[in-house]
């Protein structure tokens, strides 16, 4: 039984020339490679104008561009949120790219379809549904469209216009001769398989005039035929150069189009896949959904043997492929019937930053330096520890050892800046950062806005004791300063003694946090001399008033300070130089920020309504009116 | 893959549940029973797997009956059911029989190899339905063409349908179009079907009403085939589904995971059983943007294949039939869409792991070939292949593997130099080329290698 081999109802078989050194696509999803790749096309064809004229990201708002290159320039592109609305503004964009996934692929090429002014559309997605992709087909050829595609990187016409990633880079694209128009009309179904033979024909002919590969599916928008047909009308096309497949009957198209004499010029072809006899028992599924031999007449051998008989030249096997092209067009040239077009110098496309570096070729300085952590690589590091090991055997306080002080601590200092986190993370709601952190809650502001307004109060009088009584007491205590001598040259200066004094403890009634922070240390730190430091200091402190203890800002200072040192990586003045960065007061922040996150939480929960401070709280005190100030005369 | 042929169990399943759903349709046979939705079928699956995960056997035929009394209430049809036809030429079905009959068909023949037309395999899966008396047996068919959807129909079906082709009779409803249904009409389409045949009036009415329905099944569930030869009408003259094929879309199944049902099988064909290294492909493949392909041919081969590309791959692999080592061909292996360094990595440790399995003293040759590629980064996939290359080193050496690369396309130059600094540095036999040599030279060469020795 012999395929039945449906006359061509195609539009594309009738469409001529599609494209031409003045086409412009209207690109859909945007894409920054192919669409920097049809640039770079453009510009060494010496195209007047970018052939990207509009870009279509759906449901972005108007008004938008994305840059590329053209050349030496930047260009912007127009991004439109609709096709229509992309279609309407540039009516002379007569081709349609469609990069939507297999899921929109389907929609998104019917809009596409029905706009007037657009006449070719190109489907890259793999995985459209056949029936979708078939009502595609029925719609394009009732309107007189082309489709190519699906599962296609699409096609490209030499020196003139190139569809998305097609033929791949410039120097390809050079290499090929593709940046001006050869003599040979190419189709196949396989992108990488035309990208191959541009090579070949680059290097047996003068090379490609036009190259389609309509796509690997069971049903392409335009079959093989069609493109040979649409050769067949194009005058600058000379030689035809076929490369089908097993699976399906389009090659019989051709043959057919050869018997009836429709097809007249040359035609080389080959159809691949005679292999399949060797696999008949095991159904291997090939690389292309359409690539499945049905019947005898959907092999390899059939239709070779179909197209040979049919007046097309082919060879024995694809080794022998370019040889008789070479052949077949050596033979066109002596007779006179193909005149060799001339080569030509394209214009230097400049290298790309990006490209060149990667080649080795240019050298830049960086502008950031990070020596904490890595996300180039398989997965991110914290200073050289993937992070799967740290999810497995590491602590918070581990964490912020590595990330922070750029040191694994030992076990005992991580467990104690996780005690100080616990211990620091929250006060209760009447502390400033709090109270903040609630107003603004009941605001109605988000979280993150909730959260900052509280940290914003933490500073020398909230928190920020820690890190000014951790410097102090770590200095004095270096320098042997006397407790007694401390203090007063403190208040001689007129500052605090930060650390010390609470607002309801007292020498009797010790904070308990204090006490458990202190005999932590006591059991595990090799050396607390800051601590102790500051216990003397408090001894004198204790004369003057009750409540002049040493509270908790002190403690975890005077601790933390301590915890540095006995790590035994840091000098004494190593250990000032990392207090003096404010990684104290970052672990303030970072352990009441925990809190803060809870009042914020805790307020929209109960949907607590904006706070307003009532009057009878506040002392209104208002000066008497004051009148102008007359110094110096008013310009009237 | 695009076209999945489905368990003739789950294809009568959805079929029969998506068929009653429309008013002037009703199923016999195995299809009467619609009212239980968990069983809108009377068919059951008995898998060498179930039977073995139930305390025994006793045990799951019990479970199975409890579920559907009606295999204890009527006579009974057996049959594997594992995408292979001519089963009644075979002798693998069983008619008319009881359930402890069915039992003992099935005990058997589970886990037993038989060979289908030269293509043997393991019985594993079996489907029992309820038997239907009946007299005449018809052929339909439904299959997507370009121009739209054939329809075939016979007054005969069954065994003998291949003796009968002139009787079958076919009409094209054309593609539809995205605001346009493809119509069925019953003038244009349904009528020529049933014309000229002695089908009395009333059977013709009923047979007409059922083509419609199964056709609107075939179209709403994105199949691109539908077969049922034979059905035929039962007792109350209502059709009877005897013996069905269903081949579905498979690029479909994102907007139609409800449709076809959370527990739908997509088995692999008859007599294939994926090896390991077949089954992580597929995983790799099913989870990647990329494609990766892995069919293993003959694991005693020495003819290796990595090709890049879906049209090249094809191309790679008839050369080397081409050259007479159809026989030693190892595997048939695509990768394409600019698969992850670490893609190609994990894909070429697998491949390595076949490659280098029996290293019996003979020559081999793994062929990592390609095209010019259009967006892919060479230097990325072969860094991949460089990476797994590297870590069989020594057990390349065992199995006598050389290498030839052919590759072009994006960034290739450094691509190919890491192959050749790998076998410098490694040295592990590697032959590279670039886009300037054709591309299927590396066949020959690698057969010269196997040959020869060089």
């Amino acid at each position: 039984m012999v395929a039945s081999t449906m006359m061509s109802t195609s539009a594309a078989a009738e469409a001529g020339a599609l494209f031409s050194r003045k086409t412009t696509a209207i690109f859909y999803n945007y894409k920054k490679n192919p669409i920097q790749r049809m640039l770079d096309f453009d510009f060494i064809c010496a195209r007047a104008e970018p052939s990207v004229a509009a870009i279509v990201s759906p449901g972005a708002t108007p008004g938008g561009f994305q840059k590329a290159f053209f050349g030496k320039e930047e260009v912007a592109i127009p991004v439109y949120g609709s096709t229509e609305a992309a279609a309407a503004a540039h009516p002379s964009s007569d081709v349609f790219i469609n990069f939507a996934s297999y899921r929109s692929a389907y929609s998104s090429s019917y809009v596409a379809l029905k706009q007037p002014s657009i006449r070719t559309i190109a489907i890259i997605a793999e995985g459209v549904p056949e029936r979708d992709t078939k009502k595609l087909i029925t719609y394009a050829n009732r309107n007189s469209k082309v489709i190519i595609g699906p599962a296609t990187v699409g096609g490209v016409q030499a020196g003139a216009f190139k569809i998305g990633d097609t033929a791949g880079t410039v120097e390809n694209i050079i290499t090929c001769k593709l940046h001006r128009p050869g003599s040979v009309g190419f189709v196949s179904k396989s992108g990488g398989l035309s990208n191959e033979m541009y090579n070949v024909l680059a290097r047996v002919t003068d090379g490609l005039y036009e190259g389609i590969a309509v796509g690997g599916d069971a049903y392409a928008g335009s079959g093989l035929a069609d493109h040979v047909l649409r050769y067949q009308s194009m005058d600058e096309v000379k030689l035809v150069v076929l490369l089908g497949e097993l699976g399906g009957s389009d090659e019989y198209g051709v043959v057919e189009g050869l018997k009836d004499g429709r097809i007249k010029k040359p035609v080389v072809a080959w159809v691949s896949g005679t292999c399949a006899n060797w696999f008949n028992a095991a159904e291997v599924q090939f690389g292309h959904a359409g690539a499945k031999s049905g019947g005898e007449d959907e092999g390899a051998e059939a239709k070779n043997n179909a197209l040979r008989d049919a007046g097309a030249h082919v060879p024995e096997n694809f080794d022998g492929f370019a040889d008789l092209i070479a052949s077949v067009y050596q033979d066109m040239v002596k007779d006179g019937s193909l005149k060799p077009a001339e080569d030509v110098e394209p214009p230097n496309l400049p290298q790309d930053l990006a490209s060149a570096i990667k080649a080795g070729e240019v050298r830049k300085t960086t502008n950031i330096v990070c020596t904490i952590s890595n996300d180039m690589g398989e997965e991110p590091t914290y200073v050289g520890i993937p992070i799967s090991e740290i999810m497995k055997d590491y602590t918070m306080g581990d964490v912020i050892s590595l990330l922070w002080f750029k040191t694994l601590f030992p076990k005992w200092a991580t467990k104690f800046i996780e005690l100080v986190l616990v211990t620091a993370a929250d006060h209760g709601p009447c502390v400033s950062g709090a109270h903040n952190t609630i107003v603004a809650a009941r605001a109605g502001k988000d979280l993150i806005s909730s959260l900052c307004s509280g940290l914003l109060t933490i500073g020398p009088r909230f928190g920020g004791a820690v890190d000014a009584a951790a410097i102090n007491f770590k200095r004095a205590c270096d320098s042997q300063i006397p407790p007694d001598e401390f203090v007063e040259s403190l208040k001689k200066k007129g500052q605090r003694v930060e650390g010390i004094g609470h607002r309801i403890k007292t020498a009797e009634n010790r904070d308990k946090r204090v006490e458990l922070l202190a005999n932590y240390a006591k059991q595990h730190f090799p050396e607390m001399g800051t601590f102790l430091y500051a216990k003397k200091v408090e001894e004198y402190t204790l004369q003057k008033a009750n409540n002049l203890v040493l509270n908790i800002d002190g403690a975890i200072g005077s601790l933390f300070a301590d915890m540095l040192k006995g790590v035994g990586k840091y000098s004494d003045s190593e250990v000032m130089e990392v207090l003096e960065l404010g990684g104290l007061n970052g672990l303030f922040t970072l352990s009441r920020s925990i809190g803060f996150i809870g009042h914020a939480l805790d307020q929209k929960r109960m949907k607590q309504p904006l706070y307003r401070h009532p009057w009878d709280d506040v002392l209104y005190a208002e000066p008497e009116r004051p009148s102008r100030l007359a110094n110096g005369e008013d310009e009237e | 893959m695009a076209r999945k042929k489905i368990r003739e169990y789950d294809g009568k399943r959805i079929v029969a549940r998506h068929i009653v759903k429309r008013k002037n349709v009703k199923l016999g046979g195995a299809g009467a029973n619609v009212a239980s939705p968990k069983h809108c079928l009377n068919a059951a699956q008995v898998s060498a797997s179930a039977v073995e995960a139930a305390v025994s056997a006793e045990a799951f035929y019990n479970k199975l009956a409890n579920e559907q009394p009606w295999l204890l209430e009527t006579k009974l049809v057996v049959k594997p059911d594992m995408l292979f036809g001519k089963r009644g030429k075979n002798n693998l079905v069983l008619l008319n029989a009881d359930y402890a009959t069915a039992q003992k068909f099935i005990a058997d023949k589970i886990g037993t190899e038989v060979d289908v037309s030269g293509v043997k395999g393991t019985l594993t899966t079996f489907l029992i339905e309820p038997f239907v008396p009946h007299k005449e047996e018809y052929y339909l068919s439904i299959q997507t063409v370009r121009e739209g959807d054939r329809l075939s129909f016979g007054a005969c079906g069954g065994i003998e349908i291949e003796d009968n082709w002139d009787k079958v009779k076919s009409v094209t409803v054309p593609s539809g179009e995205p605001e346009i249904d493809s119509l069925l009409d019953h003038e244009k389409h349904v009528a020529p079907l049933l014309e000229g045949t002695d089908i009395p009036a009333e059977s013709k009415q009923v047979l007409a009403s059922f083509i419609v329905a199964c056709y609107e099944t075939y179209v709403e569930l994105d199949m691109t085939m539908l077969e049922m030869n034979p059905f035929a009408l039962d007792e109350q003259g209502l059709p009877a589904i005897l013996d069905s094929r269903v081949e579905l879309d498979s690029y479909a199944s994102f907007k139609n995971a409800k449709l076809w049902g959370p527990d739908l099988e997509l088995p692999e064909p008859w007599g294939r059983q994926k090896c390991e290294e077949e089954r992580i492909i597929q995983a790799m493949d099913d989870r990647s943007g990329a494609s990766m392909k892995l069919s293993v041919l003959n694991p005693e081969g020495r003819m290796w294949t990595m090709v890049a590309g879906g049209g090249a791959s094809v191309i790679y692999a008839d050369q080397v039939v081409q050259l007479g080592f159809g026989d030693e061909l190892g595997n048939y292996a695509e990768y394409s869409g600019n698969p992850k360094e670490q893609e190609t990595y994990m894909y070429a440790r697998t491949l390595l792991n076949l490659v280098t399995r029996n290293p019996d003293g003979k020559r081999r040759s793994l062929i990592c070939g390609g095209g010019v590629a259009n967006f892919s980064d060479i230097a990325a996939t072969l860094g991949g292949l460089q990476q797994a290359l590297t870590d069989f080193h020594g057990k390349l050496q065992m199995a006598k593997v050389k290498v030839f690369v052919r590759r072009g396309g994006p960034n290739y130059k450094a691509g190919l130099q890491l192959m050749r600094d790998l076998g410098n540095n490694l040295d592990i036999p590697i032959e590279v080329y670039g886009p300037d040599t054709n591309m299927t030279h590396i066949v020959s060469l690698g057969i010269r290698w196997i040959k020869e020795g060089h």
